[in-house]
């Protein structure tokens, strides 16, 4: 009597990257914290003193949030209308925030009230900053202005007036006190010099610039705007290094972690990218669930912030390694102590080694697939933790059932709420090529078993909508690729050499890159 | 065309042992099956075959225990003999010839012989080692050609089956008949397969084509008998035997699971699962200690206690047909082939025994038939043995194929799986080969009906990757071509793994494995080529190919057609250790010249599909050029109705039977006849009379005073 042979699950290539050092790296990190604000966060800043607070700006207010604190720490309520870019003084003793209503204000972290107001923009102020040595203020506005302000008699010191459209950018030199460069809607960078009464040096990104970033050595200025992130190399008078288009959406937020080894841009396709500097190739990317307006990393990467258009912050604490070791230690205790038993029992001379024969242990769906239980089977196969996280369980055993001839069975005389949860799994997973030829197979049964009880509920109404649907997008896809093919084919045939004997290895190289995107069989509902 | 006289085709080993029911000894000690012409005798504990009694010149179709001494066993075969053994020293003890047989017309037109019938015969009592006999009394007519259908229950009561109906007859030769299922679709699928008599009680288990069990009881009487259904079986009953004592019922069928009823109380059941393949017979030993079941793959389970299996005795096995070439591995010398369903067998040819089963699906096998299954359609070794590749194919709504990989393990001495490649391409794959190339670097070559083939190399991990050292070499895909989107058909390797030869339809493309460069093509219309074959050592420079109507040579230094000629050929086999090429229906020659210094024809009955070339342990030393390519390899084929034959030279011819002259010293044994009357049934072929009809017919011996 052979022994049952358990179903063989199918362990399917991973998709997506190669797991590098820097994807351990960056997924090291606890599920994120979120706290929701008013409204959208506009701008994060990390307080370049220990302990790392931030301050995030969103709507009316200015949030101080501690290290590890999902309460702010401390709030800035006094404004008028929207504040924005709230940034700490190198100190972290002071902080200044522009506001809808053309006014600067300068704070005392430990205060509440404005210490000092500064008014002459006259339309909103999106940029203000510290100077180096901390005396001084810089602000952008959106009437095209740019001013320095003194901070023991709030005085304007200068204004230049060279910006052709909204100032949203800006940052001023760590180590020059005089130097600081803007960036506006007018699609142009410019660097200033507070000693001259005209910009330096002049830079065309090519679309209206978001955000501005100087490499702490300050011989490279980073600059995003549009999809494009943009690399300058200031010591060669603003020429362009390298420009970088990884992202669909606008470029709203760049900062950089990792001692300047990594450069992170956030944007409004609700993706964080993580660049290598010395290559500039992306080496992570991070999923959010909003267009992000905001992005902070404290120092050493110790935590990600970032700020959504939603008005949801979310806080990513790095794994320390005390945080893994301590779980897994819980977990073993109990079993170790069992583990343990008799192990340390030495054996005698005289004793006898009875070997024991090794039990085979079935998973539950095994169990009842060695019983011919086929749809208990594929219940067991169909709970919520596997259905979910590992796909490939419920794939297996629907294969399985396939192969033997009983899935028709398996589907058929099901309820309501089971048949939305089979239908569920099938929209969920049908257009993943690695299941698709199942899926395909189990969708049609599904249609044919059901097919008499459409219009008698509502639930599964709206679950074969939603399969309709879906089929629908998928052959929309399947076409726009064709033509796609079909443009390629046509560059390769033009491309091509002629030749009496061809070598088709180049060729069918390039090809089954192409051909191994997803190809569903059209229309069969 | 000459004549060989000093070579003959015979029957090489995997003859099927589950032909008839198995016998079980007095002591439970041994096993006796037939195999082909000859009878096994089988140790029950160790599953070592102790006997090869030989003697038939035909089929053996019968095997009963002599009643009167327990020590020896009766057999009967379609040479129209009865012999009887002594199986504890193999020796023949009597022969009785049967005047009833007309061997030559019966062999060869077997479609005709349509009636059977049950006949008993008196055996004389005698010492002399032939004897012959020649009256005989009809019992019965048309009965099934099956010993299944024919059951002998106490005293001298006897059933037999036909079509639908169950005689009873009786020593006065009465006979009663029950029918069942009248009309329409339920007397098509209530149809009798087999019967047992139970050995205490007056009573009649019949199996049923849909699965029933019934038993008769009262039968004595035509009219008042009565009848209880017992149901489990989802298809046919295959066999049914009742155990000594009468206590149990066991019954068997395709869905190879052994059913035991308690007799009396038949809702009780036991069951023994997954025996492997549906079960053809059933037999208890006299103690009823051993249960033993025969099934369709060519094998014989020994069950102790009812529930342990204590011994598998496998034969070659037969399945629906050889999908893989015909493989011989290069470190057990063992042939390749398909074996039980998703399983590759090794068989030794030297010693006619099963090696083991490599298990290529790895899924539990559904017993049911319509059912799509897993089968390993292509298989290749590599010219070391290290390295097996699979095909497994199932072609459900669309085809499911995978392509694996398996590496000789040193430790365990099998295969194990190293890598899995689930649709390796669009089509079937129509041929798959290793590169002979030596060293470490093997390329598998995988041709498809997609329009591709595609070169698969074994990658050592990346080491530069860091943490995932832990991982094993494993198989990726090195290089993917085509010709002008034609069918390729087949490929081939020359002997030093220099060249490749693929077949796309009537051209032959010829590639370097070292840069995958198109080299050149070749090509002889009209037909599309079939098989590719490279000559070996001095005609390394020729490459053969066969179509439908022509065999070509091309020179491959000159990329010329060398010499063709017009013959059917679809299979080119190259002796791996000479430069001989073999076609079937068969042709030997050398690539070099196009005159056979071998053929014959009309091989044997029915179609050769598949042949492979075995290389010998020591090469022979004949002298004589017709048989000279066999020296130093033999060739062994497989015909259409999977009988695996082999050429045997004279010199070896006399060897062998130098060998069994010794064995066969005949030991002068008193025979002594008990004056006892019991029957004894067997079935053999005879014609029926004088009719110029052949028939199957059905003996009941019955040795009397």
């Amino acid at each position: 009597m052979a022994s049952f042979k358990p179903t063989r699950i199918q362990v399917y290539p991973k998709l997506g990257e190669k797991v590098t050092q820097d994807t351990l790296y960056w997924k090291n990190y606890k599920a994120p914290v979120q706290i929701k604000e008013f409204g959208a966060i506009t701008s994060i800043d990390f307080s370049p003193l220990a302990p790392h607070t931030y301050a995030v700006t969103a709507s009316t207010r200015v949030h101080i949030y501690g290290p590890f604190s999902q309460e702010p720490v401390k709030t800035f309520t006094r404004f008028k209308d929207t504040a924005y870019s709230g940034r700490f003084r190198s100190d972290g003793q002071l902080l200044v925030a522009g506001c809808e209503d053309s006014a600067v204000r300068l704070f005392d972290v430990s205060g509440r009230v404005a210490i000092r107001m500064f008014k002459g923009h006259t339309k909103a102020v999106h940029v203000a900053d510290f100077t180096s040595h901390g005396y001084q203020i810089l602000t952008g506005s959106d009437d095209y202005t740019c001013k320095l302000w003194d901070i023991p008699n709030s005085a304007e010191l200068t204004s230049y007036k060279e910006h052709t459209d909204y100032i949203r950018c800006g940052i001023t030199s760590k180590l020059n006190r005089d130097l600081f460069f803007t960036g506006s809607y007018d699609h142009t960078l410019k660097l200033f010099d507070a000693r001259v009464d005209k910009s330096v040096m002049n830079m065309d990104h090519g679309q209206p610039v978001e955000s501005l970033l100087l490499y702490p050595s300050e011989g490279l200025l980073v600059s995003a705007g549009g999809r494009y992130v943009k690399v300058w190399d200031l010591l060669k008078g603003g020429q362009p290094l390298v420009s970088l288009k990884n992202h669909h959406k606008t470029v709203t937020s760049l900062c950089l972690g990792s001692n300047g080894q990594r450069l992170l841009s956030a944007s409004l396709d609700r993706h964080v990218k993580v660049y290598s500097t010395t290559n500039y190739k992306v080496v992570h990317n991070f999923d959010y669930a909003a267009s992000i307006l905001s992005l902070g990393l404290a120092p050493d990467d110790e935590s990600i912030v970032v700020g959504m258009t939603n008005g949801i912050l979310s806080i990513k604490h790095k794994r320390t390694p005390e945080d893994s070791k301590g779980a897994v230690q819980q977990k073993r205790q109990p079993a170790y102590r069992i583990f343990v038993k008799g192990k340390n029992y030495v054996p005698k001379q005289e004793d006898y080694l009875v070997s024991k024969p090794v039990r085979q242990y079935l998973a539950k769906y095994d169990k009842l697939l060695r019983k011919f239980n086929v749809s208990k089977a594929l219940d067991e196969a169909m709970e919520q933790w596997t259905r979910l996280r590992k796909s490939e369980i419920p794939m297996a055993v629907i294969k399985e059932l396939d192969r033997r001839g009983t899935l028709k069975n398996a589907l058929a005389g099901r309820d309501e709420k089971e048949l939305c949860q089979l239908l569920s799994f099938v929209i969920m997973n049908l257009v993943d090529t690695r299941f698709t030829a199942t899926l395909t197979t189990m969708a049609e049964m599904l249609l044919d078993i059901y097919q008499s009880t459409v219009g008698m509920s509502s639930l599964v109404d709206r679950q074969l909508l939603r399969l309709q649907e879906l089929l629908d997008k998928e052959t929309e896809y399947q076409q726009e690729l064709m033509e796609v093919l079909g443009m390629l084919d046509v560059l390769f045939a033009s491309a091509h050499p002629r030749k009496e004997v061809t070598l088709p290895g180049r060729d069918v190289c390039l090809c089954s890159i192409v051909v191994h995107l997803p190809i569903l069989p059209c229309g069969y509902l | 065309m000459v004549a060989h006289a000093d070579t003959r085709v015979v029957h090489r080993g995997g003859s099927k042992i589950n032909f008839r029911a198995p016998v079980i000894t007095q002591d439970s000690r041994f096993l006796i099956c037939v195999s082909g012409e000859c009878i096994k005798v089988f140790s029950t504990s160790t599953e070592e075959c102790i006997h090869h009694l030989q003697g038939h010149k035909e089929l053996v179709t019968g095997l009963v225990l002599n009643p009167s001494n327990h020590l020896q066993v009766f057999s009967c075969s379609e040479d129209g003999t009865i012999r009887l053994w002594d199986f504890t020293d193999g020796i023949l003890i009597r022969v009785t010839l049967l005047h009833l047989k007309t061997p030559s017309t019966l062999h060869s037109v077997p479609g005709h012989c349509k009636k059977f019938g049950l006949v008993s015969l008196n055996l004389p009592p005698s010492v002399e080692q032939h004897v012959m006999v020649k009256g005989h009394t009809i019992v019965f007519q048309s009965v099934s050609t099956d010993p299944k259908c024919i059951a002998f229950g106490q005293g001298v009561r006897m059933h037999a089956l036909t079509h639908s109906l169950t005689h009873s007859l009786t020593h006065s030769h009465t006979v009663f008949g029950f029918a069942l299922g009248t009309s329409g679709e339920m007397a098509a699928r209530n149809a009798f397969t087999c019967v047992a008599c139970h050995p205490k009680d007056d009573c009649i288990a019949t199996g049923h084509g849909d699965g029933k069990i019934r038993l008769w009881r009262n039968f004595n009487q035509e009219k008042e008998y009565t009848f209880s259904t017992v149901h489990w079986h989802h298809s046919g009953v295959n066999a049914l035997c009742f155990t000594p004592e009468g206590t149990n019922l066991l019954s068997g069928g395709l869905e190879s699971v052994l059913v035991q009823w308690r007799y009396g109380q038949e809702g009780q059941k036991d069951f023994l699962p997954r025996l492997g393949s549906s079960i053809k017979e059933i037999v208890v030993s006299p103690d009823g200690s051993l249960f033993c079941t025969s099934h369709t793959d060519n094998k014989i389970t020994v069950i102790k206690n009812c529930t342990k299996v204590s011994a598998v005795i496998q034969g070659l096995v037969h399945g629906d047909g050889v999908k893989t070439a015909l493989m011989v591995d290069p470190r057990t010398k063992a042939l390749v082939l398909n074996g039980k369903p998703g399983h590759l067998q090794f068989y030794s040819l030297q010693r006619d025994q099963q090696l083991y089963n490599l298990d290529i699906v790895q899924q539990e096998y559904i017993n049911q038939s319509n059912l799509d299954q897993f089968e390993v359609v292509k298989a290749a070794l590599d010219s070391r043995g290290s390295w097996l590749a699979t095909v497994e194919q199932r072609s459900a709504k669309e085809v499911e194929i995978s392509l694996k990989l398996w590496a000789f393990d040193e430790h365990t001495q099998s295969f194990v799986l190293n890598t899995t490649i689930s649709a390796p391409h669009d089509g079937p794959i129509s041929e798959i080969c290793f590169s002979p190339s030596s060293q470490n670097s093997t390329t598998l070559v995988s041709v498809s009906l997609d329009g591709h083939f595609k070169a698969w190399q074994l990658t050592q991990p990346d080491p530069s990757d860091g943490k995932q050292s832990d991982e094993e070499a494993s198989w990726s895909c090195d290089f993917v071509g085509d010709y002008h989107s034609l069918e390729p058909k087949c490929c081939c390797f020359s002997a030093d793994g220099s060249l490749l030869a693929v077949s796309f339809k009537e051209v032959v493309t010829v590639w370097s494995p070292a840069s995958w460069d198109l080299l050149t093509t070749l090509s002889q219309p009209p037909g599309a080529i079939q098989d590719l074959c490279f000559g070996r050592l001095s005609c390394s420079k020729y490459l053969l190919g066969a179509t439908d109507k022509n065999l070509c040579c091309w020179n491959l230094l000159t990329c010329s057609l060398e010499w063709s000629t017009a013959l059917d050929v679809s299979l080119l086999l190259a002796d791996p250790l000479s430069e001989n090429v073999a076609c079937p229906f068969l042709f030997v020659f050398r690539p070099s010249e196009p005159r056979p210094h071998f053929s014959q024809q009309a091989l044997c009955t029915g179609r050769v599909t598949r042949a492979v070339f075995a290389p010998r342990d020591e090469p022979l030393d004949g002298c004589e050029e017709s048989s000279q390519w066999l020296n130093r390899s033999q060739l062994y084929f497989l015909t259409h109705n999977m009988e695996l034959l082999t050429f045997l030279t004279k010199p070896e011819e006399e060897r062998l039977m130098a060998l069994s002259k010794q064995v066969a010293v005949l030991k002068k044994h008193k025979q002594e006849f008990l004056h006892t009357s019991c029957l004894l049934f067997i079935s053999l072929f005879i014609s029926q009379f004088a009719l110029t009809l052949s028939a199957i017919m059905t003996l009941v011996l019955s040795i009397l005073t």
